[in-house]
């Protein structure tokens, strides 16, 4: 029952959607993708990694 | 027979050349140079743990089959599993890729590490276009019949038949996979023989961590 209620905030069975700007087509969900990938790559560079801080000082 | 004939064998000969090569304490390190802490250096591994987990789950559901796949809770689930474990695949290999190329990671005579890791990549778009193909519903029978035209567009649909279940079929569970997993472990190989690429300003670095 949960998950039925859950899958109806996102239906999947229905037409995608699609944003065009120019000659470019994407779906939303790759669009949705490809931000994230992109958000996450940044997240990567900018982020401390654990236990950096520790081995530095223990250097 | 004498210890010198004993060290003239090609056995022997291949097996001095491996180890001078890749000796075993390069092939599995206990520690990594210190600008290897940066989560920037995770989507490698994170690439490989999720083609683990897509080879167990495309197993399973070998075992079991279409009907299983598409008619059982379990079934849907491992078939989910799949889908979703190669999303993570691509995302992370993407990352890893974009990485890599801001690095500039086929410095140093990595050429052929970087040329193995592009080989991959599209070795797995192969194996994931064969994969929306052997679905065995609507959306494969769509997908098919729209992929002929382009495939048919560059001449090679004479020998490669996107329509030809069997053929399809057999390129993503057995050609595909096989071809990914072994360049897969040579990319990884060639990275421990001429390690990881030091950033730009982080040349002469030499301290190590444990890895």
């Amino acid at each position: 029952m949960l998950f039925t209620h859950l899958a109806a905030l996102l239906p999947l069975n229905t037409l995608g959607h699609y944003l065009h700007w120019h000659f470019i087509d994407i779906s939303v969900a790759n669009f949705v993708v490809v931000v994230l990938m992109v958000v996450t790559f940044i997240l990567a560079l900018v982020l401390p990694f654990p236990g950096r801080r520790r081995r530095r000082e223990h250097q | 027979m004498s210890y010198s004939d004993l060290e003239r064998q090609w056995t022997a000969r291949v097996r001095r050349r491996l180890v001078r090569l890749l000796p075993p304490e390069r092939l599995l390190p206990d520690t990594q140079p210190t600008y290897v802490s940066s989560w920037i250096y995770v989507f490698g591994v994170t690439t490989m743990a999720a083609l683990t987990v897509v080879i167990v789950s495309g197993c399973l559901l070998a075992l079991r089959g279409p009907q299983w796949w598409h008619g059982s809770s379990v079934g849907l689930f491992v078939n989910s599993l799949h889908l979703w474990s190669v999303e993570i695949f691509f995302f992370s290999m993407v990352v890893h890729l974009w990485g890599k190329f801001f690095m500039a990671a086929w410095r140093g005579g990595r050429a052929l590490t970087w040329m193995t890791g592009v080989v991959t990549f599209l070795t797995s778009i192969a194996a994931a276009f064969t994969g929306y193909l052997c679905q065995s519903n609507f959306d494969s029978q769509w997908i098919s019949t729209q992929a002929k035209d382009g495939i048919d567009a560059t001449g090679a649909g004479a020998y490669w038949n996107v329509l030809n279940m069997g053929q399809m079929l057999m390129w993503h569970i057995v050609l595909l996979p096989i071809a990914a997993v072994l360049l897969t472990a040579l990319h990884v190989l060639l990275v421990r023989v001429k390690g990881v690429v030091p950033p730009f300003e982080e040349k002469s670095e030499t301290s190590e961590v444990t890895a």
